[in-house]
């Protein structure tokens, strides 16, 4: 038997486990080391050097970039290491905006615990330059770079986890900052709202964009009906607001707090997932059933981050999307069409509030798609955080509160509804429906169809399985963070894996991994949330979609036949692709001359791939030879948001799709030539 | 060639450059110090285009086009004008030098490049040239043992020249 | 630049390099004189190109006149040396050629009003190697920088170049050469002094089947030129160099990472690199052997950051040029998380000397903890401006007097600036000090790339550090916090300071925050950007405190202490200055002299512009 291997912490003998850097060795050693760059889902950084120690005969060195090394002897708190780290908290807030009261990080940020852990009682500089303005250009997110201390946390989130990589660090020293692309907004390049950066931030640097206000409004307002809904997510995470454990479960306390609050009516989310489960399985039968495998595999379309990132990224798998609208966004629907006349009051009466773990679902609100008339399905979202604010802001005591139950009709829901809020939760409820409906002695009753599929659980980002489903062998991949699904869509482009379903969620771990959730949000946290949600399942006496009887009924009054013509009017949407980045075109002339023809190429990715750049040669050549470069303004630019038809070009305001080479001069003939003639 | 040939001509430099370098992300400083050479600056929608076709995230060729001195995002003058500010020729006065060449050039607060785009004055760490401090360099040939008196008449040379066109 | 002479001929064996030497050295020899003329940065700025066209207008039978690097005494370029007499000429003018070409050249005569003569004794040296300067050096990195045509590979093979290569590849096996390399006691000359053979040993103990070299001549350190130097004027050593490391570890494929600053430098590298190709002496299978070699150039984009190792890798990877923590060490994931070594320019161009000559042959020279030699960029307030190589352990004295002649204009000598900005301010009482790598350390600097700035009597020691301050913040890329935002405070306590606006308080805080940044930064950059400040303070505390305490800068440098003064004789009270003056703080009757009040001047210096009759000046 060997020898364990041990490092010396602070004079205790502390075990070497396979830990990946001495940060974990001590923190596990229960000295909880500060810092504000390392996360051990990240790249080591080893920016903030807060979690230097001294190390006998190797000196002071940050702990998250030393391997626990067998007899090394550690010091955490040393004289020299205090000063180091009140040094570095007094930098870090000399450079901060230091108006904490109005802060929306104000006793969640770290900078502001570790500041009153090492008793900062001064900052020696002067603030200064702390005018940079505000992003609040999407409904998801606020960046506030004043408060950004440039630790990288959320670009690496952006390029590591999900790999988009819309924050980067630009310039240098300590003219350093974090951001999109030429300072834009976020709005005008291609962030997909998952907010993970806004989860991972110490600071109040990049927040979520809150509704609250507009939310109290409506409450405080007596000629509106508020209704809210409840996602999944929310009921195993919301009691870490208030001291509880992850994975804490009590949806009757959510339920009682909105209610006290003020909301008149509390729904459930998952009873539209059931609805979703119902449409999307019939959905995917049809498409597997149908024998070509044009829109196979499916792809799930519940999170709004990962359909914001087809359409910017994947045009070619919009037509794999699942037409069926988001649950939120189904109850949205559901609310403004039915429930209204069910409540008897007028459609536009009624406020629709979400709960959502999520901060793209705001994003989702506010899509065109989803608003009739201009008016939104769902008015407002919420997030986990933002609802217990407002609880704590009522005063309310959240462990006093007694347990109510959802209303009805929409109120009720099945396990398979309830299991949406995790990785692989959407594709196990598809998979009951599934078994069920596939299942030749269907309406018997016996044998049980199967319930659990194993297969698809865990916090893996990527997990494949072949499952049986009443003896149709169904390959399919369930994904969370688009990290792992650009891995798993590059595989299918290159024929490496073939499936048939595909569920994606952006956020680690799914929906419950959402960075609405309460802080910290980490690897245990998810796990213990996860399992929550798996429970709450299992105690439900429906675990099938289409057992929910309030399902049923909303399709006899309401909706007719699943995915028939009411059900599709109001449950599925469609999705088109969408420019990356807003910015100017390349032009090939100085001023703009009035009168001349607008000839545009597009050069964005898709028709880039798909050879603009020979297009745009051709015709520069022609408008060359033929001396037009006065009377046409021919242009590159980026993206007519039609990829699916790459390449592109636009000839005087129209657009022509699918362009080929050899027609460049067919084109500039007729369609150039001919109109300068007229 | 018409300007507008000027321009489209230099696009299609860009496009070559991308060809000959590849699509690496190794091969992005070579390629925007190249495209540099073509725009003397290194413009957004290039920028974004230099991204596009070598998919790369946008905001990593912004990161990496701001990080790097020599790489400017605003245009330069006909002539650059860099003034070593390496410690050899600090010591030997290169500051006044400095400050001569942008009074001379009526450069004010924050501003390296005069109105008519002729010049843009800037300093640099050290040209190596440190035997013939205090230095400058203008367009890559050098001038030695600079006062400020030297550098206002080089600079009035290239005016001159310019005047006579 | 020259078109490469064509060898015309590939070098497939060590034969085949043998017979080549002795052809070039028997062209050569045909030639009765050879003009050298020195195109180092120094003379080529000071007009050497022009005057080698000056020679080879005049064509005289068998006598060859080419360009070299540099011969280093740059403060008397630009330089023209005749072989094999060993004649130079200093401040040569295109106009002087005429003369030497019919006085030495074709009567063998020497110019004597063009000769070296020693200002303090007024001896002449018409012989290049009993010159001062000269005398006391021993060059081994810089033995061909001046003797050769740098784009000529066939003058560096005349100079058993490419032999080391020869006999790494065919007679060594890769421990051996490593053993070689250790035995000598070669320490890393970019700055650290780590054990090359060290470095290589853990490159090729780590597991990997692509492996890479990597030339650091990323010479950012103002003040420091060696490197540029080296490339410019001998860049096969720098390739013989890398290709050695490169067999030695087991690597295929080179890179060479030359400041954008240099671009001549750039262009004799890849025109070396062009050379060795066409030769066979880079490439597939060279000499015969299955050691195959490719060797890219990368330029830098401007980041003084990039001269450290992890940086550097970022930056070839295309990436920002930022720093990561160590480990894992680029031995064992480094340049596209392959293993790979990072050596800088003068290290690789010692290597063949010390494969050729053998390790105990450089152990011999320079001190015991640090063998060889080392090279150093003799500038500032010097009289002898230039490029010396000196032993290891050759104290600060010798070079700054014996060399360098001391300070210019009989001023008396303050301090040495060592290292650049990583390294330290040395008061004369430290002349004696060995330069090498413990000994400075100890002293608080560093030998650094080997720049060596010297600053006079005249020179105010709290601005230089200020100076340093500034390039270290300027340049820091801001990724850890101490540097980032450490430095940024430091400069602005020493601006304070040189403003004569800082207290006692700030001189504590500035201290604390210097011990941080050198404690806990991520890389080099940060942990030594203190050096400059701390070494000053340690050594010329005093001045601090006269700028804090008494509000005077004793070396009469910084300008807040002055105040502008209106000579009343000269004034005649035409009242311009005080119509230009921003902050109404001239007064005066016209025609009567006027007055400043210093409590209101903003010394912003536009009454002195606007003065017609120059009766303002800064006292």
């Amino acid at each position: 038997m060997s020898v364990q291997q041990k490092v010396i912490v602070d004079g205790l003998s502390v075990p070497i486990e396979g830990e990946r850097n001495l940060l974990e060795l001590v923190r596990k050693a229960g000295v909880d080391l500060p810092t504000f760059c390392y996360h051990s889902e990240l790249s080591v950084y080893g920016a903030c050097r807060m979690c230097v120690v001294e190390i006998d005969k190797m000196g002071i060195v940050a702990s998250c970039t030393v391997q626990p090394q067998p007899g090394m002897v550690v010091h955490t708190n040393t004289e020299k290491l205090r000063t180091i780290r009140r040094t570095i908290l007094e930098l870090l807030l000399a450079n901060h905006d230091r108006e904490c009261t109005t802060c929306d990080k104000n006793g969640a940020c770290k900078l502001q615990e570790l500041a009153k852990r090492f008793g900062v009682a001064d900052v020696r500089f002067g603030e200064e330059d702390l005018d940079m303005p505000l992003d609040r250009s999407t409904p998801a997110l606020v960046r506030d770079p004043n408060k950004c201390i440039l630790c990288g946390d959320c670009v690496r989130v952006c390029g590591e986890v999900q790999k988009i990589g819309v924050l980067d660090f630009s310039h240098r020293g300590s003219e350093a900052m974090v951001g999109p692309a030429f300072g834009k907004q976020l709005a005008d390049v291609d962030c997909v709202q998952c907010g993970q950066c806004a989860s991972v931030c110490p600071t109040g640097a990049i927040t979520i964009h809150s509704d609250i206000d507009r939310v109290w409004k409506a409450i405080h307002d007596p000629k509106i009906k508020v209704v809210a809904q409840v996602a999944p997510a929310i009921r195993v995470a919301l009691g870490e607001e208030f001291g509880h454990e992850p994975g804490w479960a009590e949806p009757g306390k959510v339920v009682a707090a909105l209610k006290r609050i003020g909301v008149d009516m509390v729904f459930d989310t998952c009873f539209t997932a059931d609805l979703t489960v119902v449409e999307e399985t019939a959905e995917f039968l049809e498409r597997l059933v149908s024998g070509s495998r044009e829109r196979l595999p499916q792809f799930t379309s519940c999170c709004p981050a990962w359909v914001k990132y087809v359409e910017q990224y994947h045009p070619e798998y919009l037509p794999n999307l699942s037409s069926c609208k988001s649950p939120q966004q189904m109850f949205g629907a559901v609310a403004r069409r039915f429930l209204s006349r069910e409540l008897g009051v007028e459609p536009e009466s009624l406020f629709v509030v979400s709960v959502m773990p999520c901060t793209a679902k705001k994003f989702e609100a506010a899509r065109k798609e989803f608003a009739v008339d201009g008016r939104p399905d769902v008015d407002a979202v919420l997030t986990t955080q933002e609802l217990a604010r407002m609880i704590r802001e009522t005063g309310i005591e959240f462990d006093k509160l007694p347990i109510a139950p959802f209303d009805l009709p929409l109120g009720v829901s099945t396990g398979a509804g309830m299991i949406f809020g995790n990785s692989g939760g959407v594709a196990e409820a598809v998979l009951r429906a599934a078994a069920e409906l596939l299942a030749p002695e269907k309406k018997s009753g016996m044998p049980q169809t199967q319930l659990v599929f194993e297969e698809v659980r865990g916090l893996e980002g990527v997990k494949e399985a072949t499952v049986n489903v009443a003896g149709n062998e169904v390959r399919m991949a369930v994904v969370s963070s688009l990290g792992a699904a650009a891995e798993v869509l590059r595989r299918i482009e290159s024929g490496e894996a073939v499936y048939d379903i595909v569920e994606v969620m952006s956020c680690p771990g799914g929906c419950i991994g959402g960075a609405g959730q309460p802080s910290p949000s980490h690897l245990e946290v998810r796990r213990k949330r996860t399992e929550a949600l798996y429970d709450v399942d299992t105690m439900q006496m429906l675990r099938r979609s289409h057992d929910n009887p309030y399902i049923k009924a909303l399709y006899d009054r309401y909706l007719g036949d699943v995915g028939g013509e009411t059900a599709h009017s109001s449950l599925h949407t469609s999705y088109g692709t969408r420019r990356r980045i807003a910015g100017e075109d390349i032009r090939f002339s100085a001023e703009e001359v009035d009168g001349r023809l607008s000839v545009g190429v597009c050069v964005g990715t898709c028709c880039y791939l798909h050879g603009s750049y020979d297009l745009l040669r051709g015709l520069m050549d022609r408008v060359n030879r033929e001396g037009l470069t006065d009377k046409v303004d021919l242009h590159a630019t980026f993206c007519f948001e039609k990829c699916e038809h790459s390449p592109n070009i636009e000839i005087g305001g129209n657009i022509r799709s699918n362009v080929t080479s050899e027609e460049i001069d067919k084109i500039f003939e007729e369609e150039i030539l001919a109109r300068l003639v007229e | 060639m018409t300007p507008v040939e000027v321009a489209q001509r230099k696009f299609e430099r860009v496009n070559e450059i991308i060809e000959e370098h590849g699509r690496e992300q190794s091969a992005l400083i070579p390629i925007l110090q190249e495209v540099q050479a073509e725009y003397r600056y290194l413009p957004e929608e290039i920028l974004t285009y230099i991204a596009t076709a070598m998919g790369l995230s946008v905001a990593t060729v912004f990161g990496v086009a701001t990080f790097y001195a020599q790489f400017s995002l605003e245009p330069k003058g006909k002539y650059v004008v860099r003034v070593c500010d390496g410690t050899a020729c600090h010591v030997r006065h290169s500051m006044p030098v400095y400050n001569a060449i942008r009074s001379k050039l009526g450069l004010k607060d924050g501003k390296y490049t005069t109105p008519d785009m002729m010049f843009t004055v800037e300093t640099v760490a050290c040209l190596g040239a440190c035997g013939v401090a205090p230095a400058m360099v203008i367009n890559g040939e050098v001038y030695g043992k600079m006062t400020p008196e030297a550098a206002c008449m080089i600079i009035d040379t290239l005016l001159n020249r310019d005047g006579d066109n | 630049m020259e078109t490469a002479k064509k060898t015309g001929m590939t070098i497939g064996s060590r034969d085949e390099l043998k017979a080549y030497a002795a052809k070039v050295r028997a062209e050569m020899a045909a030639q009765k004189k050879r003009v050298l003329v020195c195109t180092g940065p120094g003379c080529l700025a000071n007009g050497a190109e022009k005057i080698l066209d000056a020679f080879r207008s005049h064509s005289i039978e068998a006598v060859g006149a080419t360009r070299t690097g540099c011969h280093g005494f740059c403060e008397v370029g630009p330089l023209v040396r005749i072989e094999p007499d060993d004649v130079v000429y200093v401040r040569v003018k295109p106009e002087d050629v005429a003369e030497i070409v019919e006085e030495t050249l074709r009567k063998g005569k020497v110019v004597e009003r063009l000769v070296y003569r020693d200002p303090d004794t007024g001896r002449t040296y018409p012989k290049e190697s009993d010159i001062p300067f000269y005398a006391s050096q021993t060059k081994v990195a810089l033995s061909n920088c001046g003797a050769i045509n740098p784009d000529d590979i066939g003058e560096y093979i005349a100079r058993d170049g490419y032999q080391a290569l020869a006999r790494a590849v065919l007679d060594l096996s890769p421990d051996e050469a490593i053993e070689e390399v250790l035995e000598s006691g070669l320490r890393g000359r970019g700055g650290g002094g780590f054990p090359t053979g060290r470095k290589w040993m853990f490159a090729r103990q780590a597991k990997g089947d692509q492996k890479y070299v990597v030339c650091n001549a990323d010479e950012g350190d103002p003040g420091a030129f060696m490197d540029r130097c080296i490339m410019e004027g001998d860049p096969h050593s720098v390739l013989e160099g890398l290709a050695i490391a490169a067999s030695a570890i087991g690597a295929d494929r080179g890179y060479i990472y030359v400041r954008a600053e240099y671009p001549l430098a750039v262009a004799r590298m890849k025109n070396a690199v062009k050379q060795a190709k066409e030769c066979g002496l880079l490439g597939a299978n060279i000499f015969g052997s299955d050691f195959s070699f490719d060797v890219t150039i990368k330029e830098g984009a401007g980041a003084f950051v990039c001269g450290e190792e992890t940086a550097l890798l970022a930056s070839i990877e295309g990436k920002r040029g930022m720093p990561r923590p160590r480990p894992p060490f680029p031995a064992n994931e480094g340049l596209f998380g392959k293993p790979t070594i990072i050596n800088n320019v003068e290290t690789l161009a010692t290597v063949p000397a010390i494969i050729r000559r053998g390790p105990a042959w450089f152990r011999a020279i320079g001190a015991e903890s640090s063998p060889g030699t080392k090279t150093f960029a003799v500038t500032g307030q010097v009289a002898n401006t230039g490029l010396v190589e000196v032993p290891m352990g050759a104290t600060l004295r010798d070079v700054v007097f014996k060399i360098g002649g001391g300070v210019i204009g009989g001023k008396k000598f303050k301090a040495a600036q060592i290292g650049g900005p990583s390294g330290g301010c040395l008061p004369e009482e430290l002349l004696d000090t060995p330069l090498d790598y413990d000994s400075l350390k100890k002293a608080g600097a560093m030998v650094g790339s080997g720049g060596l700035v010297i600053l006079d009597e005249g020179t105010c020691m709290v601005e230089v550090a200020r100076f340093f301050m500034h390039f270290t913040q300027r340049e820091s890329c801001g990724k850890c916090v101490p540097c980032r935002e450490g430095t940024k405070r430091m400069l602005e306590i020493m601006e304070k300071i040189v403003a004569g606006r800082a207290t006692l308080e700030d001189l504590d805080t500035l201290e604390q925050i210097a011990w941080v940044v050198k404690e806990s930064s991520l890389c080099a950059l940060g942990k030594t950007a203190p050096n400059p400040v701390l070494t000053t303070l340690k050594y010329f505390r005093d001045e601090y405190l006269a700028h804090i305490v008494d509000k005077k800068c004793p070396a009469g440098v910084c300008t807040a202490f002055k105040s502008y003064v209106i000579h009343p004789e000269l004034c005649k009270g035409c009242g311009k200055c005080r119509r230009t003056c921003p902050a109404e703080a001239i007064t005066g009757e016209t025609k009567h002299p006027h007055v400043i009040d210093a409590a209101k001047c903003l010394k912003c210096g536009a009454c002195v512009e606007a003065c017609a009759f120059g009766a303002i000046s800064l006292e």
